[in-house]
């Protein structure tokens, strides 16, 4: 199977006073063609560390230590960094930030800001205005919103201007980070929507949320991570309907429904400090199935479609 | 339901906020625009119970929660707390009724003071109300967060809050609003900051809390899922009215408004089969904030809008206590 996206024992640790902080500590998995991506995970769990390392945008003391990020054959680190950013970033693979609808400049009008990315980037002044409309357009938005400031704009609105902004230079690969929060329930159904409409289109998305029930609308894959690893990557079905590490089974099981069962479960506990994680499977002592040799460090067990790193599991019991 | 049961009765509760015009519009004598926050709001809470009150922002959910506990004054309706019409009472005659209506906030990064120790913060409306001696009210601090389990109570009692996770805070939150040993607490989306992975532990924890002291509950949230967990009855706004209201089971699994059966459309369920079809979204988007000045305040994104929508619907029973503001429904 050709694969589109191929991340290989990425590490990207922040050095700060206390000692360098492993936010993203080995991580690996790898897309087909056509497949779009989630990623879960609690908060402080490095997934956003992934989406920016992806981007090559941490920013000090946070750095990519070691690994391979290779977008359809080419390994992106090793590319200089002009070369990246001449290359690569923006136009093969975008990101819409965290929050970023309240990134957007009050005092510049949406056409000035979309105007600023083309800038930078080297687009040809003439044919600008031209982009620009069929960004907005292709997010479901009137040309006229162009002339507007953020400030007129409804929270919707913007978050589809974001969108624009990333899809501007047109990468194969939009990574989106949270891109639902602090949105109105209606609205995130409609920015579902449109990120479906984009799939169709062609792109592939790396969809990194909290809420594993919105990742079901999008992804292919998921993976879920926790303190800094994978510790479970597999197809949706392979996760929502037999999900193998507890942590993953924990997750599931604390998503409220609306129909169906009314009980809903917590994790006890808390993640590891990243500074100084636990030596061993780093959910130990939140695990309800903990044993002894869940010391040491759990292998990468290879499944159908993706590995589960847990003791529970061996490798011929997954063939 | 008989009117002993009820402890917070909410009559025809209105507050109208002036939008500010501008210089060229007041010159113009054009009419002054109002945004309609709360209109015409009529709800009542059974004791001991917990009702929900769901909408989204812009609906008046919150300003709803601050004029129950008069945080804000209304401009007409009444509400009517354990027999007593509050809003008749004056700034003294409050304080009976401050002490046994607390609030919990959404932030718990916001709603907690990082500078006081968990002891002082709790304590504070202790000692604003300078209730008990200091050693009670150390105390009365020990037993809340022993309820609350923040446990060892005397290691978490001295720390700080950034020594604390986001459920940690929100607990501590909880706990200084059981220190008055409130009849009523208002819970302002308690769990939409913290990780998905503990809002069952507060959701359970404000229920076992709620059951066992006996504590009216007004629980006010965007999250229909969440509601299901802890609430009775519900109520679903939209844009300053009531547009449906009851048991809340009947409400999320028989969805009568429009508004309302949008809204559950547009919940995701974890669903792997979901990424093969769109989510539905039957309503119109909204333009602006022009809106048709009289009638169902829904009709501009209504899929089922008829001529008579341009009239003002009632809030009526459609089933057993099951009411419904709109004209899909005949009583």
């Amino acid at each position: 199977m050709k694969e589109s996206l191929v991340v290989e024992n990425l590490k990207s640790y922040y050095f700060t006073s206390v000692g360098a902080v492993k936010a993203v500590d080995n991580v690996t998995f790898a897309l087909g063609e056509e497949e779009s991506v989630g990623i879960a995970g609690e908060s402080a769990c490095g997934k956003s560390t992934l989406g920016l390392s992806m981007m090559r945008m941490l920013q000090p003391p946070g750095k990519i230590v070691g690994g391979k990020i290779a977008l359809h054959g080419t390994d992106t680190l090793t590319m200089s960094d002009s070369e990246f950013n001449k290359k690569v970033r923006w136009k093969r693979i975008a990101m819409v930030f965290q929050g970023a609808m309240n990134a957007l400049d009050p005092v510049y009008s949406i056409k000035d800001q979309l105007k600023e990315v083309l800038k930078y980037h080297g687009f040809p002044e003439v044919e600008m205005n031209e982009r620009i409309i069929e960004s907005v357009r292709q997010v479901g938005l009137d040309p006229s919103v162009i002339e507007r400031h953020p400030h007129e704009l409804s929270g919707g609105m913007k978050q589809r201007i974001v969108i624009a902004m990333a899809l501007i230079l047109k990468p194969e690969f939009v990574i989106a980070d949270e891109p639902t929060t602090a949105l109105d329930v209606i609205v995130q159904a409609q920015i579902i929507n449109l990120l479906k409409k984009l799939k169709k289109e062609g792109m592939t998305i790396m969809l990194i949320t909290h809420d594993l029930a919105i990742i079901s609308e999008i992804a292919e894959k998921i993976g879920i991570m926790y303190a800094g690893e994978i510790v479970e990557f597999g197809s949706a079905e392979q996760i929502y309907d037999d999900p193998k590490h507890p942590y993953t089974q924990a997750l599931i099981g604390a998503i409220p429904r609306l129909k169906g069962d009314k009980k809903f479960s917590h994790v006890k506990g808390s993640p590891p400090n990243l500074a100084k994680p636990p030596k061993g499977c780093r959910f130990y002592d939140r695990c309800p199935h903990a044993m002894d040799v869940c010391k040491q460090d759990p292998q990468m067990i290879r499944m159908k479609e993706g590995f589960v790193r847990c003791w529970l599991y061996d490798e011929k019991s997954q063939q | 339901m008989q009117d002993s049961n009820v402890f917070v009765d909410v009559r025809s509760l209105r507050k109208w906020f002036g939008i500010r015009r501008t210089f060229a519009e007041a010159i113009s004598s054009q009419e002054e625009k109002v945004v309609k926050a709360v209109d015409d709001v009529s709800f009542k809470i059974p004791k001991a119970s917990v009702f929900v009150l769901a909408g989204e922002s812009g609906s008046g959910k919150t300003t709803v929660a601050r004029l129950i506990l008069r945080a804000i004054e209304p401009d007409s309706g009444n509400i009517f707390f354990d027999g007593t019409d509050i809003t008749k009472l004056d700034h003294n005659e409050l304080k009976k009724f401050r002490i046994n209506a607390q609030m919990v906030h959404q932030d718990p990064y916001a709603s907690i003071d990082p500078r006081m120790r968990i002891m002082e913060i709790v304590m504070e409306p202790l000692t604003v109300y300078k209730i008990g001696t200091n050693k009670e009210q150390q105390e009365a601090v020990f037993k809340a967060l022993e309820e609350v389990r923040l446990e060892p109570v005397t290691d978490i009692a001295y720390r700080y809050p950034h020594m604390l996770s986001g459920g940690q805070r929100q607990r501590v939150a909880i706990a200084r609003s059981l220190v008055l040993k409130p009849k009523f607490i208002v819970a302002d989306e308690p769990v939409s900051m913290l990780d998905i992975s503990v809002r069952a532990e507060i959701l359970e924890l404000m229920q076992n809390l709620q059951k066992k002291h006996n504590i009216t509950f007004l629980y006010i949230t965007h999250d229909l899922s969440t509601a299901r967990y802890i609430g009775d009855q519900i109520a679903i706004m939209y844009r300053g009215k009531i547009a449906e209201m009851g048991p809340i089971d009947k409400v999320l699994l028989n969805p009568l408004h429009p508004y309302t059966q949008a809204l559950i459309d547009a919940i995701s369920e974890p669903d792997p089969n979901n990424r093969l079809k769109e989510k539905m979204v039957r309503i119109k988007t909204e333009t602006g904030i022009e809106r048709v000045s009289t009638g169902c305040n829904f009709y501009n994104r209504c899929p089922y809008a008829m001529e008579v929508c341009k009239t003002e619907p009632k809030l009526m029973e459609a089933e057993d206590s099951h009411y419904v503001s709109c004209f899909l429904y005949p009583k």
